[in-house]
């Protein structure tokens, strides 16, 4: 069955199609397509090894796919499929136009950079030089991140998980990406910080309308966050539906399947 | 294609309804029963703009996932909803998630028996979001929200409160505060006063009214439905299939 939207006229920002990654005799990921509207965010779930990390990973041009479609609504870049471009095309589409935030704050800060210093490298990369620029730049982001501005100096080291979540995604939003990418941005931080942090993403969705793929094993994080959801168990996309802001209790149910 | 057209043919006052229902079906394959289970069979109804439409029959008849299916939380099985989105035409029944999405963020509530309270979030924010949601102004949607908490008769001492720490009585007047307070066209309610005190269900009453009245069209099934009796337009028996 075919369900071509009617209402939503614009194009999506992400379209992907045929996505398969393998490592050796293991499939992580096996033939999984997706849409991604412009100001749409959508949600990710499934178990561990079910492949949905691998696919931001490959969305994040981090590892190149075995086969593979994908397409952005970038000026620039409309008529390319992503994974073909050249290596420096890709560095710098991955630079300006894609942000991503990681479970493990190891993953995407630098531990002996301050936390202004995280977000102003990302600027730096971009070409902005003039020192005062990018402290303002990196300030501002961080406080869009509602970062605390007098740690802007501090070591991420040395700060709490939920703080290092926001450095990583003012980094992540430096550059004002039209793609964001969230692997587990919440997990491993208690209840109460990661109510704060799910709450400055809200508040990031409202004002920026950038298009979002959040990636989660907690149900409750991508119901919060997003309208639509894919399932992925064994690296395929086992379903895909719309979440229930209004049910209470987890339930098979929730996402139809026929 | 002309989106809608069968309907013109079968329906010449299409162009007064907000929603057109046909042959709407559907049914559930329960797995450790093996065997496909009817949920309900065939509705059909039509719904213009400030009717209400009372969803009647005996327990377990459908009446919930009626709603649900409209709300598009399951797919149907067969038949058409046909909703005039100021968008455009639209089959409920067979519309892309993407344009559910949409229409849950701009014209369709749906207001459940629970609230769904989030740790942190106090229950002024919780109501004042889908406004905030829409680009109303923080201080206008606070204003709306703490409007709607007085109408519905929670305590001004709690407004400040996290109401995962309320009583279900609470929590529901919370629920249907932040369910009716954005302007939608088409407003879904499965049994909204259930653990409601007769102040809270004469508050509701009032909401629906005052919504009715201002052109949203409402379908409800209610545990107690003379307590809408008077706002009913029309009526839909459901009957075990």
């Amino acid at each position: 069955m075919i369900l071509l939207p009617q209402l939503v006229q614009t194009t999506p920002l992400l379209r992907v199609s045929g996505l398969h990654k393998r490592y050796g005799a293991v499939v992580a990921v096996e033939d999984v397509a997706l849409d991604l509207y412009p100001g749409e965010t959508v949600g990710i779930v499934g178990e561990s090894g079910s492949g949905k990390s691998t696919v931001l990973r490959l969305l994040n041009l981090e590892e190149p796919p075995d086969t593979g479609t994908y397409q952005l609504d970038i000026a620039g870049y409309v008529a390319d499929n992503i994974f073909a471009l050249d290596r420096l095309r890709r560095r710098e589409l991955q630079l300006r136009h894609i942000g991503i935030v990681y479970q493990n704050p190891h993953h995407g800060l630098r531990m002996r950079v301050s936390s202004s210093g995280n977000v102003a490298e990302r600027l730096i990369m971009a070409g902005e030089r003039r020192f005062a620029t990018l402290r303002s730049a990196a300030r501002a982001s961080l406080a869009v991140s509602e970062f605390p501005l007098e740690r802007l100096d501090d070591l991420p080291a040395r700060l709490s998980g939920g703080m290092q979540q926001r450095v990583q995604l003012a980094k992540a939003i430096a550059l004002k990406p039209a793609l964001l990418l969230l692997d587990e941005p919440t997990t491993g931080l208690d209840v109460s910080v990661q109510a704060l942090v799910i709450d400055t993403l809200l508040r990031l969705r409202r004002e920026r309308q950038i298009a979002t793929l959040i990636v989660s094993h907690d149900l409750g994080v991508i119901r919060t966050l997003s309208d639509r959801v894919l399932v992925m168990r064994r690296g395929q996309v086992s379903s895909a539906g719309l979440t229930e802001p209004g049910a209470r209790r987890p339930r098979n149910t929730r996402i139809h399947s026929n | 294609m002309v989106r809608g057209s069968r309907f013109a043919v079968q329906y010449k006052h299409t162009q007064m309804n907000l929603l057109t229902v046909t042959k709407l079906n559907k049914h559930f394959y329960v797995h450790h029963l093996e065997r496909e289970i009817v949920a309900f069979a065939a509705v059909d109804f039509a719904l213009a703009a400030g009717e209400f439409l009372l969803v009647r029959g005996a327990n377990g008849v459908g009446k919930s996932t009626l709603l649900r299916c409209l709300y598009r939380s399951y797919l149907p099985s067969g038949g058409q909803a046909l909703f005039r989105s100021q968008a455009g035409d639209i089959d409920l029944a067979r519309a892309a998630e993407v344009d559910i999405a949409f229409l849950r963020r701009s014209e369709i509530g749906n207001v459940s028996q629970f609230l769904r309270a989030r740790p942190r979030v106090s229950a002024l924010d919780l109501v004042a979001e889908p406004l905030i949601e829409n680009g109303v102004s923080l201080a206008e949607a606070h204003t709306a929200a703490a409007a709607q908490l007085a109408a519905f008769g929670l305590k001004e001492a709690i407004w400040e409160a996290y109401p995962s720490t309320f009583s279900g009585g609470e929590q529901q007047k919370v629920n249907l505060a932040r369910a009716l307070i954005a302007p939608r066209r088409l407003i879904l309610l499965d049994e909204p006063t259930a653990s409601l005190d007769a102040a809270a269900r004469a508050a509701l009453v009032e909401r629906l009214t005052e919504l009715k009245r201002s052109g949203v069209a409402l379908i409800g099934v209610f545990h107690h439905p003379e307590d809408v009796q008077a706002l009913v337009d029309r009526e839909l028996y459901l009957e075990t299939v």
